[in-house]
């Protein structure tokens, strides 16, 4: 039988990796549920309504989008569309090419991990700048994410150090707060040479035109009070209704992701800067990008657009705690990666679609998110889009399940086969070679076969009420 | 690009016309997001104070104590806000210097950075800055020390009653202690890419 991609993966993963992986993700889960029940009297009620609120926006994000772009021109900001990943860079290279800039800093946007916007801007010649310490210490290594709050949850000190020796930034050094130290004095010049700031948006606000940016490094904050520009790379589902509602979802984001009550910074942007300010972005554009998630709206999974991506199904997942977020060989790792990549890939959904089963189907991920998806519900329809589509990496490592089937609809075969099982209470089921069977009954018995005794059962217990009855009668 | 304008909004407008009917947005009491010990609290001034210590920062109440801390930090350098400077100068002793503008080609000459807040957060220790009241956006974030004049008038008690207060401005920011990262190995590190100590200090 051949094994699933992501066990396969797991299996290759070096221990002390597996153990980063886990430590880090139980760490944070443990911090997420200590402050959310230490902080609300029925935290599950806010993680309700937030979903309520979201799964409203992806309902009417046809009313949404209009308002939204209206509310930002008025704002002075500049509204991009792009379909596609090609089109979303593009319109950023078009903005800096319109401003003759060679050089950009970025803060944290998953939506330009999902465009390669960086590989793109490159090959063109932009110097394009990550960060977020992580993010930075990724972009060193020619590395991807593992995690989407804790990117580098997979790498050790060690390796961070030689990455940074290896980068010109000092000599060997692996105590944390010298690597980030470091990190402080290279990134400070980046921001201030550079001549445009690139984020993403947790959420923009449909009733102000405010995007909302969270980090804790103030990275963010840095390339919005260094640079004249700033553009915003935003997946259309990122709307929330009123400015309330950011009390509620900025409560649940930070816990839920970080264990914070609140994240260090929490900028609040309606446009460019005020005529007061000397710091700061002078022009503002803001690109909506679609890439695969019309798609979504229009597929049976579409909750999955609630997601504000805080990572904390990750950190509750039994397969990714085992399996680290390059197992799923996308942008979006975790229980949420499951879901949204197969999506996301198109016409790849079929090399994608063995994603749907790295999961035990527990429901933790559901449990936990602060925006209540339905995590597992979705993870079933695409298991049987999968099964429908035909894909070959859905089926691997799932037994073949042809002959059950047929036993299993034939009245006389099952039946044999039950009485057939009898045999089992014969075998020497103990001194069976597999070391799993022998392990599990080191400490069990194996039940004795009782092959269709229920069935005589229900059939005895028939005939009896079926003769009470019509002594009665 | 307009084409891909249209071409969004018509697919989205064709991925929700099956729909049935459109899911609602729920009502919801403000109650419900406020954190239950900072519920039914009154002094506002009192909570900020505490809760700004809880993630690292530093809140002052009287300026001879922030000119004590400068002394006996070493902190000698540095931007303040020419709005402020008026009012606080006169207390700190002469070595320390403030300078009215920010260069930023000198960014690693500014120990610190003082300017003012236009409220704070109790309920989460947070101050707010914002483009018309805070002067400089870089002096707030890239020297080692920031201190963040807050009036006392100004520090709403939870987190809805400061989202309802946010206002027109195009840029507002809440910082909520120090600077930090978690990503080498999950250990906490301040003073990333901003400061390394925040400090408030509450005026009347």
């Amino acid at each position: 039988m051949k094994f699933q991609q992501i066990d396969e993966y797991a299996a290759r993963l070096r221990p002390e990796t597996k153990a980063a992986v886990h430590g880090g993700s139980k760490a944070g889960h443990e911090k997420r549920t200590k402050v959310l029940f230490d902080h609300y009297i029925d935290p599950d009620q806010l993680r309700k309504i937030a979903g309520e609120i979201k799964q409203h926006v992806v309902e009417n994000l046809d009313t949404y989008l209009p308002a939204v772009e209206a509310k930002l021109r008025a704002n002075g900001v500049h509204v991009h569309w792009a379909a596609t990943a090609e089109a979303a860079n593009q319109a950023v290279y078009s903005i800096l090419q319109a401003r003759g800039a060679k050089r950009m800093v970025k803060a944290k946007t998953m939506v330009s991990e999902e465009t390669e916007l960086g590989r793109f801007l490159e090959e063109r010649g932009i110097e394009c700048v990550e960060t977020d310490l992580g993010e930075f210490i990724v972009q060193i290594d020619g590395d991807h994410p593992s995690h989407i709050v804790k990117p580098i949850i997979h790498k050790n000190r060690r390796e961070i150090a030689t990455s940074f020796e290896r980068h010109g930034l000092g000599a060997y050094n692996d105590d944390p707060e010298t690597i980030t130290r470091r990190a402080r004095v290279h990134l400070r010049h980046k921001y201030l040479e550079a001549d445009v700031g690139l984020t993403g948006a947790n959420f923009v606000v449909a009733e102000s035109g405010r995007l909302v940016l969270v980090t804790n490094e103030g990275n963010s904050r840095f390339c919005l009070a260094a640079t004249k520009c700033h553009i915003a790379m935003v997946g259309i589902e990122k709307i929330l209704p009123k400015d309330r509602d950011l009390g509620l979802l900025l409560n649940l984001l930070a816990r839920s992701g970080t264990g914070q009550q609140l994240t260090v910074y929490t900028e609040f942007i309606a446009g460019p800067r005020g005529p007061a300010q000397p710091d700061g972005p002078e022009e503002m554009h803001v690109v909506f990008v679609d890439n695969g998630r019309t798609d979504v709206l229009a597929s049976e999974c579409r909750d999955i657009l609630r997601c504000i991506r805080c990572g904390a199904c990750l950190n509750v997942c039994p397969v990714y705690r085992q399996a680290s977020g390059h197992a799923y060989r996308s942008v979006y790792p975790g229980p949420v990666g499951a879901v949204l990549s197969p999506l996301l890939a198109g016409e790849r959904f079929p090399a994608m679609a063995d994603l749907p089963k790295a999961s035990s189907l527990c429901g933790a991920c559901n449990e936990v998110c602060p925006v209540n998806i339905p995590i597992p519900d979705l993870l079933l329809r695409l298991r049987e889009k999968g099964k429908r589509e035909g894909s070959e990496a859905a089926a691997a490592g799932t037994p073949a399940m042809g002959g059950w089937a047929v036993m299993a609809s034939q009245p006389f075969a099952w039946k044999a086969a039950l009485a057939g099982g009898r045999i089992m209470n014969l075998l020497p089921t103990k001194y069976v070679p597999v070391a799993a069977l022998q392990a599990w009954q080191s400490r069990r018995t194996l039940p004795t076969w009782r092959g269709g005794a229920f069935r005589s059962w229900l059939h005895d217990r028939r005939k009896e009420r079926a003769g009470s009855g019509s002594a009665a009668s | 690009m307009s084409n891909d304008r249209e071409a969004i909004l018509g697919r989205v407008r064709q991925a929700l016309a099956p729909l049935p009917k459109r899911a609602e947005a729920p009502d919801w009491e403000r109650e419900l997001v406020v954190m239950r010990n900072a519920r039914g609290a009154v002094d506002a001034a009192a909570l900020f104070t505490e809760r700004l210590k809880l993630v690292n920062g530093t809140p002052i109440s009287s300026l001879a104590e922030l000119v004590a801390l400068f002394v006996s930090s070493g902190w000698r350098r540095g931007y303040c806000d020419p709005a402020l400077a008026a009012r606080l100068r006169p207390a700190f002793p002469p070595e320390i210097v403030f300078e009215s503008d920010f260069d930023r080609t000198r960014v690693d000459d500014y120990q610190f950075g003082i300017t003012a807040a236009v409220g704070a957060i109790a309920e989460t220790g947070t101050v707010i800055l914002n483009d018309a009241a805070t002067s400089r956006r870089l002096a707030a974030l890239a020297p080692w020390v920031h201190v963040a004049v807050v009036p006392r008038s100004r520090i709403h008690i939870d987190l809805p009653e400061a989202v309802a207060a946010l206002g027109s401005d195009p840029n507002i920011i809440w910082c909520t202690g120090p600077s930090k990262t978690a990503d080498v190995e999950g250990i906490l590190i301040e003073g990333v890419h901003g400061p390394g100590v925040q400090i408030a200090l509450l005026v009347d």
